[in-house]
């Protein structure tokens, strides 16, 4: 069946059959690559990209129900302030490890900062506990977190 | 400033060409160089534009050493780390050998620093001097006269940048022994402000890790595996696969392992396989229950030893004023990195196959391939992406997932492409776990609250019996990787004896980040603690009163007084309390002091880890930090609330919410403290895990029980 994807400003037409995650249509499908599988049931976050500015899971997000979605990758979140600022602090303070869930880890990130630009380490904490870290480089990403939000208000 | 016009323009035109300079070691190890056309395998290439290459001929699963290895190429050479980026080094065990395993590639026990720090710095010497003889001919003037700097050859009133030098380079001989930069001329080595190479890429999707191969017309292959190990494909019923878009066919593995679903896609194989009915033979299968493979465990831990491991002077445990005696359970655990287990296998033209791989040891697959397509060794080529964490996963000695994917491919035309991917599901439940060991030790104290007598024993299963590294690790048939940070431990222990019971075998096994010193950390570190408080006695001092003056008990004690120090021990803020642990492996010795808030039956909340290291010399100390950092959350974050269990020999679990990863809300900051050292470095990736779940274990302690069957949740343990 075929879909029309907005996906980073420019729209895909897709062929895939209805109940398909988003995941597998941005990575099989349109090959961008940046948006990792993890587990499949929503319980990591390596999947998140933004709807409509908003962080999902794509493991959990069906093709059939975008119509008319914004859909934003972490190939293109560095378009936006606040990713722009996830990135540099990501990289200042050198967050990444394996780096596998980083793109979900700062898709969230951009998420928390845009709804609330200074959050408390417990703000943090609720945002992003779901996910998760096998490297377990959560200390950086709380202080990546701070500190883009820092490079934000400056 | 005097240029040679002619000689200049030669340059020139030998750059427009596009020349290079190789250096790297021939086959009988010794140093060589030459042009692209050299038949030597490189750990630097440097092009007529000045862009230096490091050859990495260690695996990235988030370790370091993409940067690590570079950094030594580029301060040996005289380029800043912009003017450096990496390559993967193709499988070549002779000339790409871990020089810690023999001949063969791999990366693991920490190794990679330690065994690349001569080769890697000697390869960027010798480069560094044939391009300062090249511009020596050039400027007319002795080489001695000359440096580089950034990039750029200056002296006696010249300057050009070393990409003018690379073609007359590439002509030259080798020296046999560069000489090295001292550590006075350092800028990169030890330098806290290089970031890691990998770092940019990391955090804009653009980082290629195996998982994102996808190739022109690839088939997408999951496996139909037996609930339990040892389980075999008696048939298997496809019908309602046939309905699913995207299927291609399922077929049975040569070895009846598994049931191959090939398909278009990653979904409609999934879908395919779940569809997809398959009859075992589970005759030879695991029908254990964990309960009972555990009960087994504690009891091979009573009555004789299979092995004596140690007995020095058999010790008055009957004369000591006090002995004191635990038990410690610690259960199978999966790695679960983060990206599932994955690989592509492609037929090339000559007849050959390219594996495309996080391949952590790549020796291993390479030979299982050349075996099964029935290939010269030198027909098979391993493309080694980055890998989303491994954590030992990625090494089996089996070659288990990328012999999974090459039964897979060997059975089609092998017109199209074969990538496996594993779910997250085949992961947790796929075996290769870190196997259920247990402890029971007895310490005899003197009246005055020292160790007399120290009696330990261990049982499990061992992780190298069976594998190629048995020549090597197994000595009278004590595994060490069973007894390692028990039976060499710094301590001075009299009186001590350690005994071995190797148990039946329960699933598959695998090292997992830090080996044996997973269980046995904890077992010494915690009985450190008991026997302390036993004794009266403060922990630290405890320890340091039982670390003599062998170099490793003098370096141990180092970093536990500074860890001690940096923590402000035993003066924890008020409604917390403090545990401590250190534990020397892989060549690295890590103190840890665990700061918790709560108690065991309220709720342990961990609000601080102060860490002190010594691994030798700190060649990225960011990066050294960064694993300390990860050691201890990998650590903590099982002995929290982690296990694998077998009802009937199925597992039980399945995927992250029933093996729940640490996550960011348990644990807070972590400060890292490292130890000047001129010693050699030695191993950064593994040494921070050990130290950790004892250290949290002995901050429960301080005003709850001893925790010692883990996970801790299950020995009356509350997080909050």
């Amino acid at each position: 069946m075929s879909f029309v994807l907005k996906l980073n400003g420019v729209e895909h037409e897709v062929d895939a059959e209805p109940g398909t995650p988003l995941l597998w249509v941005i990575r099989d499908e349109l090959k961008m690559t940046g948006t990792k599988f993890g587990c499949g049931v929503a319980s990591c976050g390596a999947c998140t990209v933004h709807v409509d500015g908003l962080p999902m899971r794509s493991c959990q997000t069906y093709v059939d129900d975008l119509d008319g979605a914004e859909i934003t990758t972490i190939e293109a979140i560095g378009a936006t302030e606040a990713g722009a600022a996830v990135q540099q602090a990501w990289q200042e303070l050198d967050v990444a490890q394996c780096g596998y869930c980083q793109s979900g880890q700062i898709m969230s990130a951009v998420g928390l900062l845009t709804e609330n630009p200074k959050p408390s380490v417990d703000e943090i904490h609720d945002y992003m506990d779901g996910n998760a870290c096998r490297c377990a480089t959560y200390q950086r990403i709380r202080a990546g977190i701070q500190r883009a939000s820092e490079i934000m208000e400056s | 400033m005097t240029l040679n016009t002619s000689r200049r323009e030669f340059l020139k035109g030998a750059a427009a060409a596009g020349a290079v300079l190789v250096v790297g070691l021939r086959p009988d190890g010794a140093l060589a160089a030459g042009d692209g056309a050299a038949q030597i395998n490189p750990f630097v290439k440097i092009g007529s534009d000045g862009r230096v290459i490091a050859v990495v001929k260690h695996f990235e699963m988030g370790q370091g050493p993409a940067t690590g290895l570079s950094t030594l190429i580029a301060e040996e050479i005289g380029v800043g780390m912009d003017q450096i980026g990496y390559e993967f080094a193709p499988s070549n065990p002779e000339l790409y050998a871990n020089l810690a395993f023999g001949q063969f590639q791999g990366t693991g026990g920490s190794t990679a620093m330690a065994n690349s720090f001569m080769q890697y710095r000697n390869a960027g010497a010798a480069a560094r001097a044939m391009i300062l003889d090249a511009a020596a001919q050039s400027f007319g003037v002795d080489a001695g006269t000359l440096d580089i700097v950034d990039g750029v050859v200056t002296g006696a009133d010249q300057s050009a940048p070393l990409g003018d030098f690379v073609a007359t380079a590439s002509q030259l001989q080798a020296p046999a022994e560069p000489v090295l930069k001292t550590p006075d001329q350092w800028r990169l080595i030890g330098n806290p402000d290089i970031r890691r190479l990998d770092g940019a890429i990391k955090g804009n999707g653009s980082a290629m890790f195996a998982m994102d191969v996808y190739l022109p017309n690839q088939m997408v292959v999951m496996l139909a595996r037996p609930p339990q190990t040892g389980g075999l494909v008696a048939g298997f019923d496809d019908s309602d696969a046939q309905s699913i878009k995207g299927f291609i066919r399922a077929a049975t593995l040569p070895n009846d392992a598994a049931v191959a679903v090939y398909a278009e896609n990653t979904w409609a194989a999934m879908q395919a396989r779940d569809a997809l009915r398959v009859d075992w033979d589970l005759s030879a299968a695991e029908t254990r229950d964990s309960a009972q493979i555990k009960a087994e465990i504690l009891a091979a831990l009573d009555g004789d030893a299979e092995y004596n491991v140690l007995n020095t002077e058999p010790g008055p445990m009957d004369q000591a004023a006090q002995v004191i005696e635990q038990t410690f359970y610690f259960p199978l655990l999966a790695h679960a990195p983060m990206e599932p287990l994955n690989c592509t296998i492609e037929a090339d033209a000559d007849g050959g196959v390219t594996l495309h791989d996080g391949a952590q040891m790549p020796t291993g697959p390479h030979m299982a391939l050349a075996q099964i397509f029935e290939l010269p060794m030198d027909k098979v080529r391993i493309n080694t992406m980055l890998a989303g964490g491994s954590f030992g996963r990625r090494a089996t000695p089996s070659a288990d997932y990328q012999v999974e994917a090459a039964l897979a491919f060997v059975i089609t035309d092998r017109t199209r492409p074969v990538k496996l991917v594993w779910s997250r599901e085949d992961d947790v439940r796929g075996g290769y776990y870190r196997p259920a060991f247990g402890h029971k030790v007895r310490v005899g104290l003197s009246a005055e609250g020292d160790i007399v007598a120290w009696d330990h024993r261990i049982a499990g299963q061992s992780i190298m019996k069976g594998t190629p590294f048995e020549s090597v690790l197994v000595h009278d048939g004590v595994d060490h990787s069973s007894v390692e940070g028990v039976s060499d431990t710094p301590y001075t222990i009299p009186g001590f004896h350690v005994g071995l019971t190797d148990t039946k075998k329960a699933t598959s096994t695998l090292w997992w980040r830090s080996v044996g010193h997973t269980h046995t950390a904890y077992a010494m570190e915690v009985m450190m603690d008991a026997a302390a408080q036993a004794a009266g006695r403060d922990p630290v001092e405890f320890r340091l009163a039982h670390l003599g003056d062998s170099p490793d008990a003098v370096r141990k004690a180092a970093v536990l007084k500074l860890a001690a120090e940096k923590a402000d021990w035993g003066n924890a803020p008020a409604g917390r309390v403090q545990g401590v642990a250190v534990h020397k492996s892989f060549g690295s010795f890590v103190a840890e002091v665990v700061e918790i808030s709560g108690a065991a039956d309220s709720g342990v909340k961990i609000e601080k880890v102060t860490c002190a290291v010594d691994c030798g010399i700190a060649v990225n100390p960011d990066v050294i930090k960064a694993q300390i950092e990860g050691g201890v959350g990998y650590g903590i974050g099982h002995a929290m609330r982690d296990e694998i269990t077998l009802t009937g020999g199925v597992v039980d679990q399945s995927n992250f919410p029933d093996y729940e990863p640490l996550r960011i809300r348990d644990i807070g900051a972590i400060e890292t403290h490292i130890v000047p050292s001129a010693e050699p470095p030695t191993g950064i990736g593994e040494p921070g895990t050990p130290p950790s779940a004892p250290a949290l274990a002995n901050a429960i302690a301080q005003a709850g029980p001893v925790v010692a069957l883990l996970p801790m949740v299950n020995d009356g343990v509350r997080f909050a």
